[in-house]
């Protein structure tokens, strides 16, 4: 578990909301390797978003440092990509276009027409939207906007994604295609994924690590790792006993506010 | 027993799709041409049923001011009126256009702005652009300026205030997306808010051409030699009652294409709005 083979790597990261004195989050460590999806999981209110913000280069925090690669973010990293619960594509746009938004901005890595249009053909057929590329978003069920925002950050080629749940509003079945469509893209891809969500079947079933931020606004929040056994097949059998743990630490800590 | 039952249940729901997929265009077209012949019958009941023989009535009767419009149209100069008219409704749409949507985007995008501009602006297109008609007259002398003048600011107001509101309703999630490519602000403007509130201009844009043709008329009444409104007087003067009223009715036939035309112009660049949903 060296430092150093990690893509992404967080280091006593300090949160506070504007106006307070009291840190909200201190001290948080984060390391992400290539192929790993890591879950952020913890109530509403605790920080995860925010904390994703500063991972990704959108926000200053209070302390720490963050490095991609083993260099200081600055910024928005060109090999970082964004999916928030709002699919946020453009309606004016067809998919197709939708995907292959920011490919040509300023500073994005400089591509040739050919290798963006590639990069857009790869993205969405990893996704499995070839059949609608020229469709407008208005004609687009939820899952398949869905599907389209993530297809838009595999067209960066992204290094580390962040999700922050994007599955968040999607109905039961097409939450469960679109966790293994994640699986499928971190493997194809060979990309880290950080998940957000507060949904502890999803976090135990997709990823490799959780992260627990337990607490809340009145207090601060601590944060705790579990370590899920791999390979992932296995703890089927074990899958009721982590999330038990889970649960568990997520009460302790609540309790720990009032 | 329930399967059997739902099998030819299906069929009707198909057959049904197809009548009502038929049926509420036809119908809006019969309804609108009904409402057109009654609007043309109350115009002949009006000139010809109801006033006695020989009155004065008579001569703005539908029967002589649609055969006089077919005749105008060929046998006359009227199309190098409707032409100067056109001509001058393009003119001060786009006056209205370069001034409005930038303005409107400062508006919009600056709240200090909008607080500082929006009372005056509230006074100053609640004034009828029709009562700046002398002094426009002082200012650009006798001719088209004054009419370009006069029309652009009757226009700027829906355009500006369209495209103001477009910009405060730009969805929050586009800007966090351009924000998350590392967007810069002329990239932001480009792909994002630009197009965000083309819609929202184009909206603007037809209210400005409803209201532009309403006060060309009046406009092309002073101190011109050319234009509908300058046709109209002139008919009056010549006493040639069916050509008035003929021109009356190609002004407003006219002012149907044009809003015809805006709104094509709206379902071309602002795609997206229509396409049914497939899965």
């Amino acid at each position: 578990m060296l430092a150093n083979d990690a893509v992404l790597a967080a280091k006593g990261i300090g949160l506070r909301y504007p106006g307070q004195s009291a840190n909200l989050l201190s001290d948080f460590d984060l390391l992400l390797r290539r192929g790993e999806i890591v879950s952020l999981l913890g109530p509403s209110g605790v920080g995860k978003s925010s904390l994703l913000r500063v991972l990704a280069g959108l926000q200053q925090s209070i302390d720490g440092v963050v490095t991609i690669n083993q260099n200081p973010v600055q910024g928005v990293h060109p090999r970082v990509a964004i999916a928030f619960q709002d699919p946020s594509l453009l309606p004016w746009l067809t998919l197709e276009k939708n995907v292959a938004f920011g490919l040509d901005f300023k500073h994005q890595p400089k591509l040739s027409a050919a290798e963006r249009r590639a990069r857009v053909d790869v993205a969405i057929n990893e996704v499995g939207l070839s059949h609608a590329r020229s469709l407008y978003p208005s004609a687009l069920s939820g899952g398949m906007a869905q599907r389209t925002a993530l297809a838009r950050c595999l067209a960066r080629k992204p290094e580390i994604l962040l999700l922050d749940e994007p599955f968040g509003a999607l109905d039961e079945v097409t939450r469960s295609e679109m966790q293994q469509l994640l699986l499928k893209i971190v493997r194809d891809f060979d990309t880290a994924a950080l998940l957000i969500t507060h949904d502890i079947d999803e976090a135990l079933l997709v990823s490799d690590r959780i992260v627990l931020l337990g607490g809340g606004p009145a207090r601060e929040v601590g944060h705790w790792t579990i370590e899920l056994p791999k390979p992932r097949e296995d703890y089927v059998a074990e899958l009721g006993a982590l999330r038990v743990e889970v649960l568990t630490t997520l009460r302790r800590a609540m309790a720990r506010r009032h | 027993m329930t399967l059997v039952a739902t099998a030819p249940q299906r069929t009707r729901d198909a057959s049904a799709d197809v009548r009502a997929g038929l049926h509420p265009a036809l119908t809006r077209f019969a309804l609108a041409l009904a409402g057109l012949a009654v609007l043309l019958g109350l115009w002949w009941i009006g000139t010809d049923i109801l006033p006695p023989e020989g009155s004065f009535a008579r001569k703005f009767s539908p029967g002589t001011a649609i055969p006089t419009l077919g005749s105008l149209l060929i046998g006359s100069d009227l199309p190098v009126h409707i032409l100067v008219s056109l001509k001058r409704v393009l003119v001060g749409l786009l006056l209205a256009l370069a001034i409005g949507v930038p303005v409107g985007l400062a508006v919009g995008s600056w709240s200090k702005l909008n607080e500082a501009t929006s009372p005056a602006f509230q006074f100053l297109r609640m004034i009828s652009p029709l009562s700046w008609m002398p002094l426009a007259v002082m200012v650009f002398g006798v001719g088209d300026p004054p009419i370009y003048f006069l029309l652009a600011f009757a226009a700027v107001w829906p355009i500006l205030l369209n495209t103001a509101d477009a910009v405060r309703k730009l969805d929050p999630s586009w800007l966090r997306l351009s924000q998350s490519l590392a967007a810069t602000r002329w990239e932001t403007l480009r792909t994002i808010i630009v197009p965000g509130v083309l819609s929202h201009i184009l909206t603007g844009l037809r209210l400005a051409i409803g209201v532009i043709w309403i006060v060309l008329v009046p406009c092309e009444m002073l101190g011109v030699s050319a234009g509908l409104g300058y046709f109209i007087l002139d008919t009056r003067d010549r006493l040639a009652y069916s050509e008035l009223m003929a021109v009356v009715l190609l002004i407003g036939f006219l002012g149907f294409l044009l809003d015809m035309s805006a709104r094509a112009l709206y379902q071309l660049a602002a795609p997206g709005s229509r396409q049914p949903r497939v899965s």
